[in-house]
């Protein structure tokens, strides 16, 4: 069995400034780190390859420097992974970005299960593996919390609704998107980033896709276009309760009611 | 000895602080009779919480006059009962004076007020691209608390501890007087320095009102490594070949597996690898990417070569989290674990840490107890917990005493004091008496006697 990880580099803090004139993130000097969400989905890969046995593999699509994402993987247990790197690739919004990943992977290899992370802490979109899945026509579940058991070319999981869980089925080849928080994620192992060498990372460019023509990839190729980026209004409100312990503590119980932070039982 | 808080104290003191600010009888809360582990209790005649120095000077003023005990109480996360009114009288809540007064980016200092609270205190520092090392673990502690245990921390390895960064103290005297003790400078050789001798008194020599703090420029990365060993031994040898690497890590930490599993319970999260026994936590910071890069690797080689079965890589905001909300549970992980609790917070040279935890587990097997411990080893300082779990009050009592006598007779022999941060208050005047002798406490005796000729602060402390 083989299971690919679709994984994202993005800014290595939470606290990137947007620059207030132009909306660009200012990225310089920002370090970078693999998306937090795509870690739960390598953990998934790896809990999945110790219990049933499969072989881990990874897939990003970036710049040269997304490599570091891909030596990551394979420091946490993955086997090899592949860049998806090409100037005529930027720009790419969630469409652009699927199709990019679904001509990659179709060169790079036959995998049974694809995994991606929930959504990625700078596009915050959590579109792009139902869209992935499309492009490859292979069925996909979203918001999956566990994988329980693998049978008869099956995938059995369970995914949550909001407030249900629903445990189905899907047969394999199929694509899952795991919810963020649903286990630990293993950490990076320095014994390997130490013996690491470089085979272990393949880039591959528009002129080894099968579809070679550039007006369908990266922005040429996207169906939407930013106009602006701001940065959230910021709410440093602050309440003090003053007068008995129990006063103050009736005073904030019904806040946090009236806020809806609390469900009161009738 | 001393008098009872009379109705016409009550008045006085309300004139003084307002009526919402005195609480008597049904108001006073009961958490304000213990603190966060000591077992001990006793609920105050009255609380005051106070607003400024000119305030805390009038309450001194009149309880001075009249003889009345007064204990000051920051957030009451202390260990040791220290700030628990053992004798009645006053309570006095420091956390109205949440203020950071100002910054002085010239001399790198920052004036602040007893009650505000390190987390808040760090999250300003940071703001302004300062630090403030001292990093004990619980965040909702007072600076006033922190400077009256000398509390110590996570970061002690590299930066030390809170007596480092205190500049200068403004102190209420027993008897309303106001004084400032050290000043806004580095160096200071100007006689006594009754400024030390304020910071670990448990606030039995004066009332901390306002301190000077000092910081230093905000390090721009920093990495933690996760280090397991297949047991505890070689997890503790490893600790002084460490501080040998000449490489100076902000923390290094020692965490058996029993704790971490508690964590994980108490915590409902999973912790990223549980697979070994022990394990080292270890963080380097820095100015530059490549320097904190260069100082980890050589250590993590250096880790490898002495027997870790591996090293993990702790970089991002996400990793830091999983790993130190764990570290920083162990305490009320370990107390959640079992029915009733108490610690050894014992200090021993750091190249005894493996004979004293090793003879902690000894202890365990002969008195057939529970003693999980985790620690700051890399300064020494350990914390050792004995569990009551199923045991009768009067066994465990015995047990208790028996483990103590022996842990800290133990920790004597090795060269180790009482107490490496968390201070004597209450619970662990016999074990300071023990280590000192009488000389040694006759001396406090006098120094108390000087500041506090009525012994009405924080009495029935220390010694
Ligand atoms: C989960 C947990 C983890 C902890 N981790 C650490 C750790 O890593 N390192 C460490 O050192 N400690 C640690 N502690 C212990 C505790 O947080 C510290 O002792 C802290 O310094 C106490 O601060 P506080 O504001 O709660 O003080 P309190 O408990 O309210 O008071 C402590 C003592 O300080 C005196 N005091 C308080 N304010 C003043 C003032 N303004 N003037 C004069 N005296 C004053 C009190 O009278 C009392 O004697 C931990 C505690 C908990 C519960």
């Amino acid at each position: 069995m083989k299971i690919l990880v679709c994984v994202k580099q993005v800014p290595g803090s939470s606290n990137v400034e947007v620059d207030p004139v132009t909306g660009v993130l200012k990225r310089n000097g920002v370090l970078s780190k693999i998306n937090p969400y795509d870690l739960y989905a390598i953990e998934t890969a790896l809990f999945i390859s110790e219990k049933f046995g499969a072989e881990v593999e990874s897939i990003t699509m970036g710049p040269p420097q997304a490599k570091d994402v891909i030596l990551e993987t394979v420091c946490m247990g993955a086997s090899r992974g592949t860049v998806l790197s090409d100037r005529r690739f930027a720009g790419a919004d969630v469409l652009s970005t699927a199709h990019t990943l679904s001509h990659g992977i179709k060169i790079s290899g036959k995998y049974d299960i694809i995994i991606c992370g929930k959504q990625t802490t700078d596009g915050d979109t959590a579109q792009v593996g139902a869209e992935l899945a499309e492009y490859l026509g292979i069925p996909n579940v979203s918001n999956v919390i566990s994988v329980n058991d693998i049978r008869e070319n099956k995938l059995y999981l369970t995914a949550g609704l909001d407030d249900k869980t629903v445990s189905l089925s899907i047969t394999m080849p199929c694509l899952i998107s795991v919810e963020g928080d649903i286990n630990t994620p293993r950490l990076p192992s320095y014994k390997i980033k130490r013996s690491l060498n470089d085979d272990v990372v393949r880039f591959l460019s528009l002129d080894d896709f099968n579809d070679k023509n550039a007006e369908r990839f990266g922005l040429n190729g996207s169906a939407t276009q930013v106009e602006r980026i701001f940065p959230p209004e910021k709410n440093d409100t602050k309440i003090t309760f003053d007068g008995d312990y129990k006063n103050q503590a009736s005073n904030l119980y019904s806040l946090l009611v009236s806020k809806k932070m609390l469900e009161v039982e009738k | 000895m001393y008098n009872k808080v009379t109705d016409a104290d009550i008045a006085a003191l309300k004139a003084i602080l307002g009526n919402k600010n005195v609480l008597v009888g049904d108001e006073i809360s009961p958490d304000y009779s213990h603190d966060e582990l000591s077992g001990v209790e006793k609920m105050p005649e009255t609380v005051v919480k106070v607003s400024s120095t000119e305030e805390i000077s009038a309450v001194m003023k009149l309880a001075y006059s009249r003889s009345i005990p007064v204990t000051v109480r920051g957030s009451g996360t202390g260990l040791v009962g220290a700030a628990v009114p053992v004798m009645g009288g006053i309570l006095m809540e420091t956390l109205k004076m949440n203020k950071i007064l100002s910054l002085d980016s010239d001399n790198l200092t920052v004036t602040v007020q007893p009650g505000v609270l390190l987390m808040e205190l760090a999250e300003f520092a940071e703001q302004h691209d300062f630090l403030y090392p001292p990093d004990p673990g619980e965040k909702s502690a007072t600076v006033g608390g922190n400077i009256s245990t000398n509390a110590g921390g996570m970061r002690a390895v590299k930066y030390g501890v809170t007596r480092d960064y205190v500049r200068s103290l403004t102190v209420v005297m027993p008897n309303g007087e106001v004084i400032t003790l050290g000043g806004k400078v580095a160096k200071n050789s100007s006689g006594y320095s009754l400024k030390d001798l304020v910071i670990g008194s448990e606030g039995t020599l004066c009332i901390i009102s306002e301190a000077v703090l000092k910081l230093v420029p905000l390090p721009k990365h920093s990495i933690s490594l996760l280090v397991p060993f297949c047991n505890m031994k070689s997890a503790i040898e490893a600790v002084p070949k460490i501080i040998c690497s000449k490489v100076i890590p902000t923390a290094i930490e020692y965490m058996s597996r029993d704790t971490i599993l508690f964590s994980e319970d108490y915590l409902g999260k999973k912790f990223p690898d549980t697979k070994s026994d022990a394990y080292i936590l270890l963080t380097f910071d820095g100015s530059t990417k490549e320097q904190v890069d260069k100082d980890m690797e050589i250590v993590a080689d250096l880790c490898l070569e002495i027997g870790a079965t591996d090293v993990y890589i702790v970089d991002t905001d996400e990793r830091k989290k999983a790993v130190w909300s764990a570290r920083g549970a162990f305490l009320e992980a370990i107390k959640a674990s079992t029915t009733e609790m108490d610690e050894c917070d014992v200090v021993v040279p750091v190249n005894k840490i493996d004979e004293f935890i090793k003879y902690t587990h000894e202890l365990a097997e002969i008195h057939n107890v529970r003693i999980p411990s985790f620690g700051h080893a890399g300064d020494g300082n350990l914390h050792v917990y004995i569990c009551r779990d199923k045991l009768s009050k009067t066994k465990w009592e015995r047990t208790l005493s028996l483990c103590f006598d022996s842990m800290y007779k133990k920790a004597r022999e090795l060269g180790g004091l009482v107490s490496g941060e968390h201070g004597i208050g209450y619970v662990k005047k016999s074990y300071l008496k023990y280590q000192y002798g009488d000389v040694h406490v006759a001396i406090m005796e006098g120094i108390k006697k000087v500041f506090d000729e009525k012994n009405i602060l924080n009495p029935g402390k220390i010694y």
